[in-house]
């Protein structure tokens, strides 16, 4: 596989997305909640004329819930012509990758299993390389 | 050349959905040599086309076709069923192999010679002898100045418009908090405006003639009456009707569905139509009409219309209805019930349309787009099915509401009324865990959003306001909010996939200051509330919980604030309707204030003097006469309690009661009437006065006054026809036997001796008195 990569942290590590998957990276602020959806829908937000709805990965990877009261990082993805927000907790960077996406051989978290589409070398570090729209269905797309 | 041959795909595309109607047409008047010419043009034109591109499958297929239509052009072959089918085949191949040509995807069948034999293994027979008539000679394609927009391309226009919309509201807000510059506001005031008009201009352009959804139609219907072995005979109407061609798609699936479904299920076969006495061909209608912001689709069929009974005991053996339930049903809700979840009143699933794509998928999409489906169906006769959808997808009236803090938005259209807790009109009960709300006589089940959607509301329940929805197909609820904030023109987008999961919402858009907000569903919050109780049983349980106490007579008044600013009451049963009328409408005229209404004069209180500006009025009548009461504003839907205090003395105020605290004065009809409307002039009863034909006086001068003493004025009476008064020439000839009482009209002032009692034509007061006199 040969194109960018965008490292971000989410859940306290540091994982990389295709950056073919992203469309901006956008601070996020003030949620209009959305009463009786899933657990991973943090919300919508606006961005210029579109309604984001916005997903907590935390909760979409069963690892808890993040607070959203303050501003917060997320990265904007497209799926069957949604826009959706993706809450993390930081963008580090964009690198360039040429190399093989190699299977994961260690035993992964739940969670992570489930978005997790290999493993990475860039720049020295090994990186879960994770998918974007598997974050979007939440913990229950999962267990269903 | 990749753009050749997109504009290729294009005009292929284009003349195909145009010809799939004429298809049809044909085949059913083989000898319309206009719409022979017009399919043989298209495959000669693919044909000349594919040579260009080097299409050689394309190529071959139009060739075959063309020469088979050039034998029926020369009457060489006649256009039978198998010949017109061969062609809807190569047609149809045609159009595969163009959508690959575009997707890049391979068509899935390789063989392309069994279509082209078919065209030969048509029966060979010569035409009959009269040779196929030639038609006008066909006209030269129309040259429309147009050109071809990607519809991508138009999207991004919208959306950068609705992107300038948002960013107007926020400026004109930022303008709002910090009052500036009259010159900028004036600038602002005109950016506006453009970009207004700029808005409307590009919603135009996403607009599309309905024909674009109906054109497959004749086609689907004529596929599947062939494959049913039935005759049906469809009318569409109502093509040039314009609708936001988002809209166009999302109606498209549903339409389709309710068609084959007419056609399977409705029309019956050519036997069974006979034996109940109908033509053997069934007849199905599509009308399209604009209705305001709404457009309506029509889909009658005179086929055997929905057996409510089966579809009664279908829903008690799936659980849906309780007996005690079914009981109540009326007819409408029988047929309704065709739009629950698993309720097909097919006896055995078909391969058309019993395809697990039900009616309740159909009223789904339809609702979705904030539409509404209506049935009406008549056993034995057929069913018509009304789809009234909004004119765009994009922008939809809407209420705004809120509870707990945040907003929502509500349809308009499924909006009946909007109640306040605290008046005294409404009363909440509880029933057994259940709340009903009784807004004057009508007691509706009563949903607080609080609770449905888990939010703790501000308001204290005395003092939320009640929403009546009646949600497409579903029963009236009271849906309790804490607060209603405004009427607004939403622009709506389909919300993802995780919300939309929780059945509550209808999609999101975003409020004027650019936040989020969600559109609720009116169905899919009664369902969550789980309101299923029907109009009948909550009578009845309402009537078993309370004994008959119900002796205080309340009578509902309109609290409204008169034209001088006093609150005022008058009863609700005198209130007609409340309409604007423009200033123009009102005249001092003839002594007193008139507003013009339709197309009557009604004598117009309220009002001192001539209004500045349009006028609000309350048309009351009391059920004879009407008159019309200029006001202000209305403030609330109130009862009239027992307590009144008359007035002193008589006139406009009967007397004042308490409204919420304040003193307020109640409007005497009975005065308002009869100070008003003495002289209405729409009043039908007047009696009748003859007056003879052909004299000018009596014509010019006399007539106007006999009019205004309240008679209606005839000229030259027939004989037999029935006449209160007739008025006379002296000194002409004694008019013929009548048994109506005769006025005499002398033209000299002094009678002619004591036996003569006519009257002189200018002795004003005599005649009036005459004219009175008679008057019974």
């Amino acid at each position: 596989m040969k194109g960018l990569l965008l490292i971000i942290t989410l859940g306290g590590e540091r994982v990389a997305i295709s950056a073919d998957e992203v469309e901006s990276v956008v601070e996020i602020e003030g949620l209009t909640p959305v009463p009786r959806a899933a657990g991973h829908v943090a919300g919508l937000s606006a961005l210029r004329s579109r309604v984001l709805t916005v997903i907590d990965c935390l909760a979409s990877l069963g690892l808890g819930v993040s607070s959203i009261d303050g501003p917060r990082d997320a990265i904007v993805v497209e799926a069957d012509g949604h826009p959706y927000a993706l809450l993390v907790d930081g963008v580090e960077d964009v690198i360039e990758f040429a190399g093989d996406i190699r299977p994961v051989r260690t035993s992964l978290g739940h969670g992570w299993r489930r978005v997790a589409r290999g493993m990475v070398e860039a720049e020295g570090d090994l990186l879960l390389l994770i998918d974007s729209h598997a974050l979007l269905g939440g913990a229950a797309a999962q267990a269903a | 050349m990749e753009d050749l041959i997109d504009e290729f795909i294009a005009e292929t595309r284009e003349m195909l959905e145009a010809l799939g109607g004429e298809i049809v047409a044909w085949e059913s008047a083989p000898n319309d040599r206009a719409r022979l010419d017009e399919i043989f043009r298209f495959v000669h034109t693919v044909k000349g086309n594919c040579g260009f591109f080097d299409l050689p499958r394309l190529e071959a297929l139009s060739h075959a076709a063309e020469d088979v239509l050039a034998d029926v052009r020369a009457g060489k072959r006649r256009a039978d069923n198998r010949l017109v089918s061969a062609v809807l085949a190569i047609i149809d191949r045609i159009g595969e192999l163009v959508q690959s040509l575009e997707s890049g995807e391979a068509v899935a069948s390789e063989d392309d010679g069994a279509l082209i034999d078919a065209l030969g293994d048509a029966v060979f027979e010569p035409a009959p002898d009269q040779p196929v008539h030639s038609g006008p000679a066909p006209d030269a394609r129309k040259s429309l100045r147009s050109i071809r927009l990607s519809v991508d391309l138009l999207d991004r226009m919208m959306s950068g418009v609705s992107d300038m919309v948002l960013a107007r509201n926020e400026l004109a807000r930022r303008l709002r908090e910090a009052p500036g510059d009259v010159a900028v506001e004036a600038a602002f005031e005109r950016v506006s405006a453009c970009i207004a008009e700029m808005r409307e201009g590009i919603t135009r352009t996403r607009m599309q003639r309905i024909d674009n959804l109906f054109i497959s139609l004749p086609r689907v219907v004529r596929d599947l009456a062939a494959e049913l072995g039935k005759q049906v005979a469809l009318e569409v109407d109502g093509g040039d009707v314009e609708l936001d061609r988002e809209m166009i798609e999302m109606i498209r699936d549903p339409l389709t569905h309710i068609v084959r479904n007419a056609v399977d299920h409705g029309i019956e076969t050519a036997e069974d139509r006979a034996k109940a006495g109908k033509p053997p061909a069934g007849a199905l209608r599509i009308r399209a009409s604009q209705s305001g912001n709404q457009i309506l689709i029509e889909i009658a069929d005179d086929g055997r219309g929905i057996d409510g009974d089966r579809l009664v005991r279908k829903a008690l053996d799936g659980g849906l209805l309780t007996p005690d339930q079914a009981d109540h049903l009326t007819a409408a809700q029988r047929s309704a019930l065709i739009f629950e979840a698993g309720l097909s009143t097919a006896r055995e699933v078909t391969a058309i349309s019993g395809r697990g794509v039900g009616m309740d998928v159909v009223r789904a999409n339809i609702e979705r787009i904030g539409g509404v489906v209506d049935i009406d169906s008549k056993p034995g006769q057929g069913v018509r099915l009304t789809l009234r959808v909004p004119l765009t997808l994009t922008i939809i009236p809407a209420l705004t509401v809120s509870v707990g803090g945040r907003n929502y938005a509500i349809p308009r259209s499924a909006i009946e009324e909007i109640v306040r807790s605290s008046n005294g009109s409404v009363r909440v009960e509880s029933l057994g865990g259940s709340q009903v709300a009784s807004i004057r006589d009508k007691r509706i089940p009563l949903a607080c959003l609080g609770a449905i959607l888990g939010v703790e509301p501000r308001v204290e329940a005395a003092e939320r306001t009640m929403i009546v929805l009646r949600p497409a197909g579903g029963e009236t609820y009271a849906l309790g909010v804490d607060l209603v904030h405004d009427h607004e023109e939403l622009v709506v987008k389909p919300a993802a996939p995780s919300v939309m999961a929780t059945g509550l919402y209808a999609g999101t858009t975003l409020a004027d200051d650019g936040s989020p907000i969600l559109l609720l569903d009116p169905s899919g919050l009664a369902a969550a509330a789980g309101l299923l109780l029907d109009q009948n049983e909550i009578e009845k349980r309402a009537a078993a919980a309370r004994p008959a106490d119900q002796a205080r007579a309340e009578i509902p008044a309109l609290l409204f604030r008169t034209a001088d600013g006093v609150k005022r009451l008058i009863r609700l049963a005198v209130v007609e309707r409340i309409e604007d009328v423009p200033a123009g409408a009102v005249k001092m005229s003839a002594g007193r204030l008139r507003v013009v209404v339709g197309d009557r004069i009604l004598p117009l209180a309220g009002l001192s003097e001539l209004p500045a500006g349009p006028v609000r009025i309350l048309r009351l009548s009391d059920g004879h006469k009407e008159l019309a009461y200029g006001f202000d504003e209305v403030i609330d839907l109130v009862s009239l309690g027992p307590d009144i205090q008359p007035a002193t003395e008589a006139g406009e105020v009967e007397g004042v009661t308490m409204i919420g605290g304040d003193q307020v004065e109640i409007i005497d009809s009975h005065w308002l009437f009869g100070a008003h409307a003495r002289f209405d002039p729409s009043q039908t009863a007047k009696p009748v006065c003859a007056l003879p034909a052909g004299d000018p006086w009596m014509e010019n001068i006399l007539r106007p006054m006999i009019e205004s003493a309240g008679y209606t004025v005839v000229t030259g009476v027939g004989e037999g026809e029935h006449v209160d008064l007739l008025i006379a020439s002296a000194e002409a000839e004694p008019v013929a036997d009548t048994k109506a009482p005769i006025l005499k009209i002398r033209s000299r002032p002094d009678p002619d001796g004591a036996k003569d009692d006519s009257i002189y034509r200018y002795d004003r007061a005599g005649l009036l008195s005459a004219l009175a006199r008679r008057m019974t």
